[in-house]
């Protein structure tokens, strides 16, 4: 290679290399802004703060969704499998939403540790198949835990 | 080898090897994308959870792909450029970003109308939208830069260091979806294991992307060719190709 | 095919409006993309044809009849 397209080609390949430290740096001071939401470790361990709106995101605790019978005010628990946040919410909610789904709720969360919501969203994992596949699925990890049941009773 | 690099810069050579590839990347191109989309429409199963509605992934991961390989080409175009002054990377450069720009607003259309009846939201400013949204600003920062400035030579050169710097968005745009939370679910291909979803979901959609990635190569085939003509009308060769149509 | 009729596969559950406003968009866009840059290369071409003939034309008036007869006169200056 000819020396000036050499000297070229480095002046290119640290002009690439300063500015991705440099984007990578800011980024990573940023993190914390660039998270969508808190996760509920995050909430219990007392990092979100309680004087703004801020997003709750995890899973639907299986079991923990309580419907008001007169209006669509919903309760229910958002969980990352370590610790959990109780949610309020008053409204629509999306077709996604389900026990064991995820979801990321906006809103406030009050001195009391409840986490009051005026929008929640759905979020869904990269895992696509039919309707049969994941029916099947189901009842097959059914079969197994009504097994290990059965074997803890004898 | 570098012989061959040499002639590839020839805008002479390249356009004639265009015109003998183009009509075999149109009709590949056509024929995979239209047989991906005829079945991931009609004939995939539907998402055990989204129902229908998963079935703008057949052009919504293609356009947000190519969006990305785009831009990346277009930063291997711009070390070619910066460093060996080579006029067809440029005329590549130029030629590409409307397309890379067209594709990156597909793949965010899809996304939101894919968003409303699966997340509840048309957009969210989470890091995988918001990057993407940056994608966007680059490719029309790109081709106003260039339009911008008269001289082509410095036009080729700020706008190489234009490319070049926005490359930095690729890798946070690809891996956003794993470096923070996001409402955007995380990648259902990876190089390493196996695609998170069955063969009757990723066969169709593995040909839409292919056909797209022939259509591209084709643009690129018409779009650089009109370029190239604009450069060098004033030689022989485009005067022998005008009156007589060969190269 | 994964539905019963062709009614249930333009209302897809519900979800079709969302699913063929994104096709529709994703057609016009790329249909006009490549029309377009077929259109202008194509203009390119015809464009350049013309500045030929008119260069063409321009010679052969102007060489063989010359319009005018200009004869170099020299002025002695001093």
């Amino acid at each position: 290679m000819h020396p000036i397209r050499k000297k070229r080609l480095t002046i290119v390949l640290f002009l690439l290399a300063g500015l991705s430290v440099a984007v990578a740096l800011t980024t990573y001071a940023l993190r914390q802004n660039i998270n969508l939401f808190y996760d509920p470790s995050q909430i219990a361990a007392g990092e979100a703060p309680t004087d703004a709106r801020i997003r709750a995101g995890g899973m639907v605790e299986e079991g923990s969704v309580i419907r008001d019978p007169d209006s669509l005010k919903v309760e229910f628990k958002v969980t990352d499998y370590s610790a959990s946040v109780p949610v309020e919410y008053m409204g629509i909610l999306p077709d996604l939403f389900a026990e064991g789904q995820g979801i990321v709720a906006m809103g406030r969360l009050g001195t009391d540790g409840r986490f009051v919501a005026d929008q929640v969203l759905a979020k869904h994992d990269e895992n696509y198949m039919p309707p049969e596949v994941s029916g099947a699925l189901e009842k097959a990890s059914k079969a197994q835990t009504e097994a290990a049941a059965e074997t803890a009773t004898y | 080898m570098w012989r061959i690099f040499h002639k590839l810069g020839s805008p002479k050579w390249f356009f004639g090897i265009a015109a003998r590839f183009m009509p075999w990347l149109l009709a590949g191109g056509l024929l995979l994308l239209m047989a991906g989309i005829i079945w991931g429409l009609a004939f995939a199963p539907e998402d055990y959870l989204q129902g229908n509605s998963y079935r703008i992934i057949f052009i919504h991961v293609p356009s947000a792909f190519m969006a990305q390989s785009v831009y990346i080409m277009m930063a291997c175009a711009a070390v070619v450029t910066l460093v060996w002054r080579m006029k067809l990377a440029d005329v590549f450069v130029k030629a590409v970003a409307p397309v890379g720009l067209v594709l990156t607003f597909l793949a965010l259309f899809t996304g939101a109308v894919w968003g409303k009846p699966t997340w509840g939201t048309w957009w969210i400013w989470d890091a995988r939208l918001t990057s993407m949204l940056i994608l966007l600003f680059l490719y029309g920062g790109v081709i106003a830069l260039d339009r911008a400035i008269n001289d082509e030579k410095s036009a080729a050169r700020a706008v190489a260091v234009l490319v070049l710097v926005g490359v930095v968005n690729i890798p946070i745009i690809k891996y956003s979806v794993e470096w923070w939370n996001t409402l955007h679910q995380p990648a259902t291909f990876k190089l390493t294991e196996k695609p998170s979803m069955p063969a009757e979901m990723w066969v169709p959609l593995l040909l839409s992307v292919l056909g797209l990635y022939l259509i591209f190569g084709w643009l690129a085939c018409v779009r650089m060719q009109a370029e190239i003509l604009v450069r060098e009308r004033r030689t022989r060769w485009v005067k022998t190709f005008v009156t007589t149509g060969k190269v | 095919m994964a539905f019963d009729s062709f009614s249930a596969f333009i209302a897809m559950d519900g979800h079709g409006p969302y699913v063929w406003a994104c096709y529709g968009v994703f057609f016009v866009a790329m249909v006009a993309l490549m029309a377009g840059s077929v259109r202008s290369r194509n203009a390119i071409i015809a464009s350049c044809r013309r500045g030929y003939e008119t260069q063409a034309d321009k010679s052969r008036v102007a060489s063989p009849t010359p319009s005018a007869t200009f004869t170099r006169v020299n002025i002695p200056q001093d």
